[in-house]
């Protein structure tokens, strides 16, 4: 076009960055990996397990913000909302892999990542449907309202416990998966599903059960991003490619891997935003590309075939 | 033969003839079947001959309608319309092809979907290509000497345009390079042992899908006359793909058809009700299930249509 757009003036348009504000910005990002951690962990286990990339995740995210949305006003507690929304989340997920996925686990993996893509659509508009296409705002729980200061730096305190909560569940998932034998029923399945029914654990069952509680665990992000992102319509599928990319970057079916590779997209994305405002969305898909051609099977997946 | 060469040829009349008997409404509406029928038909190729499931695609629809818009507004001519945007996209394939050839199944789709998104990313924010509004005002050409300004040669244009994309394809899917393909569907192992350079081939079908992807861009830009950066978006791929299974996989005509189902669905179905995304995911969660094959796939299971 003739009339070349004048630069987009960033939030922090200095070159010279100051120090306050690096700190700044790795908190904000840290939240935003948190929540890119807590979508991709369910996206990475349902992978390993069921060899299937569910393009779905997003939907449970945004089923989570909107679930939380209603429980919030129905209830009037946020810690009650950020429970139970999980839960119907979890319900809902373990519903689709009952009745749609199962039927299809004989047919090419490739019949259920569609599948899933089919789901992207019902899901968003029964949102619209339910609860309109407008941006809704999630209120801040009243005991994280405020704000602390660290110095020079003023962080509204519900983005510390964000941060606080990730790592908490980070520790809960690794002391569950690496410490139970459920865990280790969940890892063997991983490995090898076939291996594991063969010794006897109900494996279908354990399939039903990882898929709930990664739909859960997405669910759960989705109401935790709700009080910062606000729930609208598409949040879905805006947060699904960024959870694919930790998932690709930290390696397919890694648990550590998508807590390392949440950290390292959710301070690619927010130090992109902060000083390279004109390419900022690039940012992460140059850090992924980065990390494939060093190391295609990611930081922590099991080498390809 | 004849009698198939015959049907295409009386569509193709019919489809030509469509401006005389209905409105500008269904006469855009045909041309933007055609316009994504020659997209979906390009997938096919890759989804349906060779194996492989992009989620990229868009990257050279987008590619396509960015090039077109681009030189289109310095000069509408040929270059513009047709050579430039199907070269642009054709290279972007040999590239983006030339890294996610290398991995195969969930990994290949991720890398596509990667690639095509850096596209979006790219041109949603920088000025020079109109950030998120994309280009505006992108003018009809003369192609080959041919006006298709008016209505009516733009018409005929996308018609011939697609009729050729179906014929090239025809063809190169019938050709032994089509078969080589198709065996590497079936199994790459076994193509490889018995000395088939795989990857050049799939490279080569890679590009072959990209060009055509990004003449349809081209076409689609002219069309609209704009194009934004939701054109490499990954949900167009996704798009695309939807109608390739809901026509029927591996058929060409079919993706036509499911182009013609997807685009039918969301205008008719967005007149009558506001749900026409339910609906449509529901359609296509019920052809994944029941109906793998896609429309082609059912009429030959039911009325004995033979491919």
């Amino acid at each position: 076009m003739p009339e070349a757009g004048a630069p987009r003036p960033g939030p922090h348009a200095s070159p010279v960055p100051v120090l306050s504000d690096v700190l700044a910005q790795a908190l904000n990002g840290l939240s935003y990996g948190v929540l890119l951690f807590l979508l991709s962990v369910g996206l990475t286990l349902i992978f390993g397990m069921l060899d299937v990339v569910n393009l779905a995740h997003g939907s449970f995210y945004l089923l989570g913000a909107y679930a939380g949305l209603t429980l919030i006003a129905v209830t009037g507690s946020f810690w009650l909302a950020l429970v139970a929304a999980p839960l119907v989340v979890g319900a809902i997920g373990a519903l689709l892999e009952r009745g749609l996925l199962r039927p299809l686990y004989r047919r090419p993996t490739l019949d259920q990542v569609l599948l899933t893509f089919g789901l992207i659509y019902l899901f968003e508009d029964m949102v619209k449907w339910i609860w309109g296409g407008k941006i809704r705002s999630i209120p801040v729980p009243a005991l994280f309202s405020g704000s602390v200061t660290l110095g020079p730096l003023t962080i509204p305190s519900y983005r510390l416990f964000v941060i606080a909560f990730g790592f908490v569940m980070a520790v809960v998932l690794w002391l569950l998966i690496e410490k139970t034998r459920l865990g280790s029923i969940i890892r063997a399945g991983v490995f090898d599903a076939e291996m594991t029914a063969g010794l006897g654990i109900n494996i279908s069952r354990v399939f039903t059960g990882v898929f709930a509680f990664g739909a859960a665990l997405g669910g759960l992000s989705g109401v935790i991003a709700g009080p910062i992102q606000s729930a609208y319509p598409s949040m879905g599928v805006s947060i699904l490619i960024p959870a694919l990319i930790v998932v690709v970057v930290g390696g397919l079916g890694s648990l550590k891997g998508s807590l390392v590779g949440s950290l390292i997209i959710g301070q690619a994305e927010t130090f992109g935003k902060a000083w390279l405002p004109g390419l900022s969305m690039l940012m992460i898909y140059l850090v992924m590309a980065a990390i494939v051609l060093l190391r295609p099977q990611g930081l922590f997946g099991r080498p390809l075939k | 033969m004849s009698y198939r060469l015959a049907t295409f040829a009386v569509l193709l009349a019919v489809f030509a003839i469509v401006p005389s008997f209905f409105g500008n409404y269904h006469v855009k509406l045909l041309q933007e079947i055609l316009i994504w029928g020659i997209f979906a038909m390009s997938l096919d190729l890759l989804m349906g001959y060779a194996g492989m499931v992009s989620f990229g695609h868009s990257a050279f629809f987008g590619i396509g309608g960015y090039v077109a818009a681009l030189v289109l507004k310095q000069s509408a001519g040929t270059l513009g319309a047709l050579v430039f945007p199907a070269l642009a996209a054709a290279l972007a394939a040999l590239v983006i092809g030339f890294f996610s050839i290398r991995v195969s199944g969930v990994y290949f789709i991720m890398l596509t979907l990667a690639f095509s998104q850096m596209f979006y990313a790219y041109t949603f924010q920088v000025a020079w290509l109109g950030a998120e509004d994309g280009i505006v005002g992108v003018p009809r050409a003369s192609v080959l000497g041919v006006d298709t300004t008016t209505p009516w040669a733009f018409h005929l244009y996308v018609i011939a345009l697609a009729a050729l994309a179906l014929l090239v394809l025809w063809r190169i899917v019938r050709s032994p390079f089509g078969h080589v393909l198709r065996g590497i569907h079936e199994n790459e192992a076994r193509m490889e042992a018995i000395g088939y350079p795989v990857n050049r081939y799939k490279l080569l079908a890679f590009a072959i899908a990209g060009l055509l992807a990004g003449v349809a861009g081209s076409l689609y830009a002219q069309f609209s006359g704009s194009i934004t950066p939701d054109a490499f978006f990954w949900t167009t791929s996704g798009e695309a793909l939807l109608m390739v299974i809901i026509g029927g996989t591996g058929t060409l005509g079919g993706a036509v058809l499911g182009a013609a189902t997807f685009i039918l669905l969301q205008s008719f179905v967005s007149t009558y009700t506001e749900r026409w995304m339910l609906i449509l995911g529901v359609t296509f969660i019920t052809f994944v299930l029941f109906a793998p094959g896609g429309i082609v796939g059912a009429l030959k299971g039911r009325i004995g249509l033979r491919a």
